[in-house]
């Protein structure tokens, strides 16, 4: 656990990528199995299963500690475990260890124990460890470790370890499974390669870059690039190999136990990339709809016909086990249009490259993804001959999001922010006004200005400072902001009635009394459920 | 108590938060102001407390001294106070200074006016100082308390253990110019004193803009062995730097001048680098936690052995001390000085 610890810190305080990697690999060499496999599972993100509760830790601090102060240092470090780490007052008559155990030890410890004893194996090593010590345990245990490294990078690290190509390591990956005894025998050369042939894995999708109009256009036509409607929903990654099929999301989380009528409808060897949705009464539902079902680990039958799902699919990585990652997004979307032949549209379908012959015909179908009522959220715009590379490669593909809806609203509630932005009021509650003339809160932003806006606002809300509500801050109704938003829909998170989508600032109207900003009915009428 | 000393035995009512700063009503003075002001009390040197523009300056010598080479054209008429001289100001008022053991002629300002005696302690810490004396508990009715680190999460570690990380490091990686970024007045004399201590014995290479400081810290006494201006180097001299320790102000550690030291290691020096966030900010390659003021403990130890009944908030994590304090009994309040800055050294 000190070698661990030691190794987080120093990737953590590493600047260039490259040391990090090198770092990484004099680690991964000189440590045995399986200290090294569950290491670099710590690191790349890939355990299973959590040490211990996030909730264990926080109980076992305010067990220790009063609880405002607890909020005030949390609020402060931004971080729950560092805050942990770094407030923890060692038990009264601690057991106290000759040294630490090894990472393996810890994890067989920690899965072989019940609760209470989960409870105590926590506080004992809490109690016997350094801050940055206990930090490197509940990031571990509870699979939160960021240290500035990304699974690419910890990829690459692996094939320079072998001298292979990354997409080997790439290929692999998802096949492989903690603490990856087979793999380090391949990179140590005393075994062949590992047989992932039939393993159900995720691959890191593939991320497009914002359009810009003036430098990108011109690179865009109909002989080399397709457009298709970028829908609504959120991005997931069917992986099957016929007999059994995990639904995972963008960030490879498996989200099959929310989708069990999709997982059920799938009966293909193949790993394919789409927008998952839902439908309500026949036609495709708003993205409020489906978050009725991406809240529900275990649907009922009667949401599930209710709300049942919908794939649209927009690519294909592999077919009977073979990857296809290498053709063009051309050939891709073939072997695509070959696999959904014989299905039904219910439940699949296929984002369908959409006609186009020059850029006014873009424009045009982005102005249509407006008047969507929020189901589409503009166009893709893809370069035909790219092949699918993880992450977010240039001029591959691009995202051309429809103009966000304005509207100005009045501040009514402020709250410090975390980290960097712990001394200043950064979280921003705004409302609009009812027929009544009173203010109602319809979201919260906190971001869309720059450091210097930043400032002036913090400076502005200590001036107009009313009523205080633990760390929220009621300011006098008299500052305007215009607010960008995506799209609004009826909840009931907020008094009014209604809430936003990826609200943001978009300006600070200074200039604009509070009596002259949006009312609700302005926003009712942009709202479609 | 009779009518008259009900009414000045408490502060509250002879002390005013103002615009320019925190003023005491009877003596004409304002206390570390942040405008130009007709008579100041200047608890120590740094900008957020010493500003120049006073019409009189009362301080330390060594505070008189420091603000002199800050604000060269600054020309204030200047009384200094040695630590424990008394001095009357208008209607009564007592003015002395004690040590607040912050940086070089740091100083609580003691204010006795009646029966009544507060005692506004600038910027403070308990934990060693080679540099600067040590801070001297004043009892007192009224303690006025900066809350810079005023949260469980900072307790800072002992010198000597962040110094021996330096020394570790220079062992480890002997062809790296070990850069350490530090504050001009105070943190640079600290760290260098303390890695003297701990057994340093190759020149210091400080940039030029820590030069004049350190000469004037020399001139109080203060002996930090060879140093050299590192700025002054030019080409093949640099190499000298190798496995030896750069001293310059933090915004330079991802600058021009020091990416051309040879195969610099940007090294951290502050109270904030026990929080990951913070250190990574200024891309620091190591993080040495070294504070100039007190820690959540201290600061708490400081106020109860004040036996202070009333405390005052001016700067820094303010809720939670006044929420701690408050816990104990102690009538603590938060006074809103604008001015301040939140991270300042
Ligand atoms: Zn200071």
């Amino acid at each position: 656990m000190e070698d661990f610890s030691r190794l987080l810190d120093e990737l953590y305080f590493t600047n260039a990528t490259s040391a990090k990697e090198k770092i990484l690999a004099n680690f991964l060499r000189s440590t045995p199995d399986p200290d090294r496999g569950w290491a670099l599972a710590g690191i790349a993100g890939t355990l299973r299963f959590d040490l211990f509760k996030r909730n264990l830790s926080k109980s076992l601090i305010l067990e220790r500690m009063d609880e405002e102060l607890f909020k005030l240092s949390y609020d402060y470090v931004g971080e729950l475990s560092e805050t942990i780490a770094l407030a923890w007052q060692v038990s009264e008559n601690p057991v106290l260890l000759n040294k630490l155990p090894g990472l393996t030890e810890v994890i067989s410890e920690f899965q072989g124990r019940g609760k209470e004893g989960i409870r105590q194996y926590l506080v004992e090593l809490l109690d016997n460890m350094t801050p940055p010590q206990r930090w490197a345990l509940l990031k571990l245990g509870t699979r939160g470790l960021r240290i500035g490294m990304s699974a690419r990078s910890v990829k690459r690290t692996l094939a320079n370890m072998k001298s292979v190509e990354l997409e080997v390591i790439e290929e692999l990956w998802h096949g492989l499974e903690p603490p990856y005894e087979s793999l380090f025998a391949w990179i140590d050369g005393k075994a062949d390669i590992p047989d992932i042939s039939n393993a159900i894995r995720y691959l890191p999708v593939m991320l497009a870059h914002p359009l810009d109009e003036e430098k990108d256009f011109e690179r865009i036509t109909p002989q080399t690039h397709i457009a298709e409607w970028k829908w609504d929903g959120i991005r997931v990654q069917i992986a099957s190999n016929g007999d059994e099929t995990r639904i995972f999301s963008r960030t490879g989380d498996d989200i099959s136990g929310s989708f069990p009528d999709l997982v059920e409808a799938v009966d293909f060897h193949a790993i394919i990339d789409g927008e998952l949705l839902v439908r309500k009464n026949g036609e495709i539902g708003s993205f409020n709809d489906l978050q009725q079902r991406l809240n529900k680990k275990k649907p009922s039958a009667k949401l599930m016909s209710e709300l049942p799902v919908h794939f649209r699919a927009y690519d294909i990585l592999s077919k009977n086990g073979e990857s296809l990652r290498r053709l063009s997004l051309e050939s891709r979307k073939e072997e695509l249009t070959s696999l959904f032949e014989n299905f039904d549209e219910t439940t699949f379908s296929m984002s369908k490259p959409l006609a186009f012959s020059n850029i006014e015909d873009l424009k045009k179908m982005r102005q249509q993804a407006e008047q969507s009522n929020g189901l589409l959220e503009g166009l893709m715009i893809k370069d035909k001959s790219s092949s699918y590379v993880s992450g977010r490669p240039k001029h591959a593909w691009y995202k051309w999001k429809c103009d966000p809806y304005l509207l100005d609203a009045v501040l009514m509630y402020a709250q410090r922010g975390h980290g960097r932005r712990s001394s200043y009021y950064s979280d921003y509650t705004f409302g609009l006004w009812n027929d009544k003339g009173e203010l109602l809160p319809i979201g919260k932003a906190y971001f869309g200005f720059t450091d210097e806006e930043l400032k002036q606002i913090d400076n502005w809300i200590r001036k107009h400072k009313m009523k205080r509500f633990g760390p929220v801050q009621e300011v006098k109704k008299e500052l305007v902001f215009e607010v960008a938003f995506d799209s609004a829909h009826n909840s009931t998170r907020h008094k009014s009635g209604y809430a936003l989508r990826f609200p943001r600032i978009h300006r600070i109207r200074w200039d604009k009394p509070a009596s002259e900003a949006n009312v609700l009915a302005d926003l009712e009428k942009l709202v479609h459920d | 108590m009779n009518k008259v000393n009900a009414i000045t035995n408490n502060a509250e009512n002879w002390m005013q938060v103002r615009r320019q700063g925190l003023y005491c009503v009877p003596a004409e003075a304002y206390i570390d102001p942040h405008e130009p002001v007709e008579r100041a009390i200047i608890t120590h040197g740094h900008a957020d407390h010493a500003r120049p523009g006073h019409g009189e300056v009362l301080a330390t010598p060594q505070t008189q001294a420091i603000m002199k080479v800050r604000y060269p054209e600054d020309n204030p008429v200047r009384i200094s106070l040695e630590y424990h001289q008394s001095h009357g100001l208008k209607n009564n008022i007592n003015l002395w200074f004690a040590p607040a053991g912050h940086v070089l002629g740091s100083a609580q300002a003691v204010v006795e006016f009646d029966n009544h005696r507060l005692v506004v302690s600038g910027d403070y810490k308990r934990h060693d100082d080679p540099t600067c004396k040590p801070f001297e508990v004043v009892k007192c009715d009224t303690f006025v308390t900066e809350a810079t680190f005023a949260l469980p999460v900072f307790s800072h570690p002992k010198l000597e253990h962040e110094m021996s990380k330096v020394l570790r490091s220079l062992d480890a990686f002997p062809e790296r110019a070990h850069l350490i970024g530090v504050y001009g007045l105070g943190k640079c004399q600290r760290v260098m004193k303390s890695l003297r201590n701990a057994g340093y014995q190759d020149p210091f290479y400080l940039h030029g803009a820590l030069v004049g400081l350190t000469k004037l810290y020399e001139e109080f006494g203060q002996d930090f062995g060879q140093w050299i201006a590192a700025t002054e180097l030019k080409g093949k001299a640099r190499e000298e730097m190798r496995g030896r320790i750069v001293l310059a102000p933090p915004s330079t550690l991802a600058d021009r001048w020091s990416r051309s030291l040879p195969d610099m290691l940007p090294i951290m020096a502050s109270g904030w680098m026990q929080i990951r966030a913070r250190a990574r900010q200024r891309r620091a390659e190591m993080a040495l936690i070294v504070s100039d003021h007190a820690d959540w403990n201290d600061l708490i130890r400081t106020v109860e052995e004040t036996e202070a009944s009333a405390v005052w908030i001016t700067h820094g994590r303010t809720d939670a001390l006044e929420y701690e304090l408050r816990k104990r009994g102690i009538h603590a309040k938060a006074l809103d000085l604008i001015g301040r800055e939140e991270d300042s050294e």
